[in-house]
């Protein structure tokens, strides 16, 4: 009597070896399954080879420090939005260079206030498309797809995950802001002396509004949701920040006055004026700092949540 | 030492009506330098039983004990101590091989000279250095799900959770897991817990096994003891070339018994009257309608039906 071997352990016997025999043996006689080796005739058996480590527990690792995780966050995100940053940089930048073209045909030269506040709009909507929108629909997507798993399963900080992919969505606005103030300061005539203003302004509303777009993201039950909320809320700061304040009506301005975007526009519109009050621009950098910084809380809290639901 | 005990663990997923009972009252001890198996079909409850396990779902009742801490009183215990798997991979498709994993191993804490090190180790290990500079999106599905492991692994943590880490990998790289699992149990006594429902890799790599079946372990125990404690029954396993002859008395017997697919039968059958059964059929004149034919002892698919498993989508390759 010929009997062939099982198919499972003809393509077993094809494949490197393995330190350890398969249990699968084929067999041709009358016997009853032989038990494997590790099953020595009795109860439950153990593992068959004790570790060498013993039976005394393992060391436990430390967590990792908030600085090493958002190193390792931020390179990582960076390395990731390598693929798709050129064009994502050129849709942002040339939207809110249309903008400033548009409403240069509107506008009196001369005045600067209303000048001012149109290039500060334009240039924060370059953080706004970034921080609201792409990062809303990042965290939502996570979200959705269980992909969280993967930071969540790490002894990192919730708030280095957040910060850190914030920052490098931020670090490739950032050429886009610059490009945006340079250009319409020259298309307005208005003073560049105070351009420096633009780093605090585009990192502070930068963590303001990737605070808030990273809370949506993790909020939003759908990822749909989270599209929808990141880009409506993106419109929201291109209406009220693009229009000067004295334009607006009343309800208008109420609404300007209670987004928190506001406070970077005003901040960098003041830069361009030819006298800067210094007070207000640390009083509206102040407003986005608080605001980013409850936003991160309540993005940090959600991503928790996600953790343990 | 107990790398996990679990007790009496329950978790419901969704509420009212539609709420399914997804991990009904688990007991489980998972010894220390073990690799545990959990095996069954899909929806069993077994992606459940080890996010619990992890930390990233709360019981609904029952404990969890990790090395004889609390993991609901610690919920980042797991994190520490564990390196996780999961299935989805959304959160490193886009990033190059050798980023991701380096980029795991510090939020594991390797400082950068290590974890480029180790990045650099597990890479070779697992046959992925020709690819490390391409992004996970732009690899095929088995060196993709294999550059997810190579998370998994780096930076040795004493627990390694892997949720089906072989699943669309070739033969190849299915070895050259499984040989990093058994050789990281082997030199520090790595504890393993892996879910599959991949037969033949529950019995060539699992020390124990837990066999789920809609939210319960229906057994426990070495994958040897489990097909000893069955059944003494072998599988005759026949396949026809055409249709065999339907009055030969020894092809009636065995139709009778048969589960057919296709003019493919499977029959589970004392071993003599297995023995005699194909002596028959070799010599007779069903011979010549007889294209391949094997005998086997029951596996764990086997244990699986014969404890009351009714799903059929457990792999045998």
């Amino acid at each position: 009597m010929t009997v062939v071997p099982d198919a499972r352990d003809l393509a077993a016997a094809t494949m490197p070896p393995v330190p350890r025999t398969p249990d699968s043996a084929t067999t041709t006689t009358a016997s009853p399954a032989a038990p494997a080796p590790a099953s020595a005739p009795g109860v439950d058996a153990a593992p068959k080879d004790a570790s060498p480590a013993g039976t005394a527990p393992p060391v436990i690792p430390p967590a990792t420090s908030f600085a090493a995780a958002f190193g390792a966050v931020f390179r990582g995100q960076l390395a990731r939005s390598k693929v798709g940053r050129i064009p994502l940089l050129f849709v942002a930048s040339f939207q809110s260079i249309g903008i400033l073209v548009l409403l240069r045909g509107i506008l009196d030269v001369g005045d600067t206030t209303a000048a001012g506040q149109v290039v500060a709009g334009s240039t924060v909507l370059v953080v706004a498309f970034v921080a609201l929108n792409l990062l809303a629909q990042r965290f939502g997507a996570l979200r959705a797809a269980g992909a969280l798993d993967y930071y969540l399963t790490l002894p990192v900080p919730p708030a280095a995950v957040v910060l850190g992919t914030a920052a490098s969505y931020a670090a490739f606005a950032a050429p886009g802001t610059l490009i945006t103030a340079v250009s319409g300061s020259l298309l307005y005539g208005l003073s560049l002396s105070g351009l420096w203003l633009l780093l605090p302004v585009v990192v502070l509303a930068g963590v303001c509004l990737s605070g808030l777009g990273a809370a949506v993201g993790l909020l939003a039950p759908r990822p749909e949701l989270a599209t929808i909320a990141g880009q409506l809320g993106m419109s929201i700061v291109l209406f009220l920040g693009v229009i000067p304040a004295d334009r607006l009506p009343e309800v208008g301005r109420i609404a300007r006055d209670a987004l928190p975007s506001t406070y970077a526009v005003d901040a960098l519109a003041a830069a361009f004026q030819p006298h800067v009050d210094w007070a207000m621009v640390v009083a509206n950098l102040a407003v986005c700092a608080a605001v980013g910084i409850a936003a991160l809380a309540v993005a940090v809290m959600a991503l928790r949540r996600v953790g343990t639901s | 030492m107990l790398s996990y005990a679990v007790r009496g663990l329950t978790r419901r997923h969704g509420v009212g009506e539609h709420s399914v009972l997804a991990n009904d009252r688990i007991d489980l001890d998972v010894r220390q330098g073990e690799v545990f198996g959990v095996l069954g079909p899909n929806g069993a409850g077994k992606t459940t039983l080890v996010r619990q396990l992890m930390g990233l779902l709360r019981p609904d009742a029952g404990t969890i004990t990790m090395f004889g801490r609390d993991v609901r009183a610690e919920p980042g215990l797991p994190a520490r101590l564990a390196g996780y798997l999961g299935q989805g991979d959304l959160a490193l498709a886009e990033l190059p091989v050798g980023t991701a994993v380096a980029t795991t191993a510090r939020m594991r804490g390797l400082s950068r000279g290590a974890a480029r090190v180790a990045c650099d180790d597990v890479l070779d290990e697992l046959g992925l250095t020709a690819v490390a500079a391409r992004p996970l999106s732009r690899l095929s599905g088995g060196q993709r799900r294999l550059a997810c492991v190579a998370t998994a692994l780096v930076g040795e943590r004493a627990v390694l959770i892997l949720d089906e880490p072989t699943t669309g990998l070739d033969p190849v790289a299915r070895r050259a897991v499984w040989s990093a699992l058994l050789r990281r149990r082997d030199a520090v006594g790595t504890t393993v817990v892996l879910i599959t429902h991949n037969v033949l890799e529950a019995e060539s790599v699992l020390d124990r096994v837990a066999v789920l079946e809609a939210g319960r372990v229906i057994a426990c125990d070495t994958p040897g003891q489990l097909k000893a404690s069955v059944s003494g029954d072998v599988r005759l396993d026949l396949a026809w070339r055409h249709e065999p002859p339907a009055d030969d008395p020894t092809v009636a017997m065995l139709a009778a018994l048969a589960t057919t697919s296709g003019r493919r039968w499977t029959v589970r059958l004392a071993p003599a009257e297995a023995r005699d059964a194909l002596g028959r059929l070799t010599t007779g004149a069903a011979f010549a309608a007889l294209d391949d034919f094997s005998l086997a002892t029951p596996s764990l698919e086997d244990v699986y039906l014969t404890l009351g498993g009714a799903s059929r989508d457990l792999e045998r390759t």
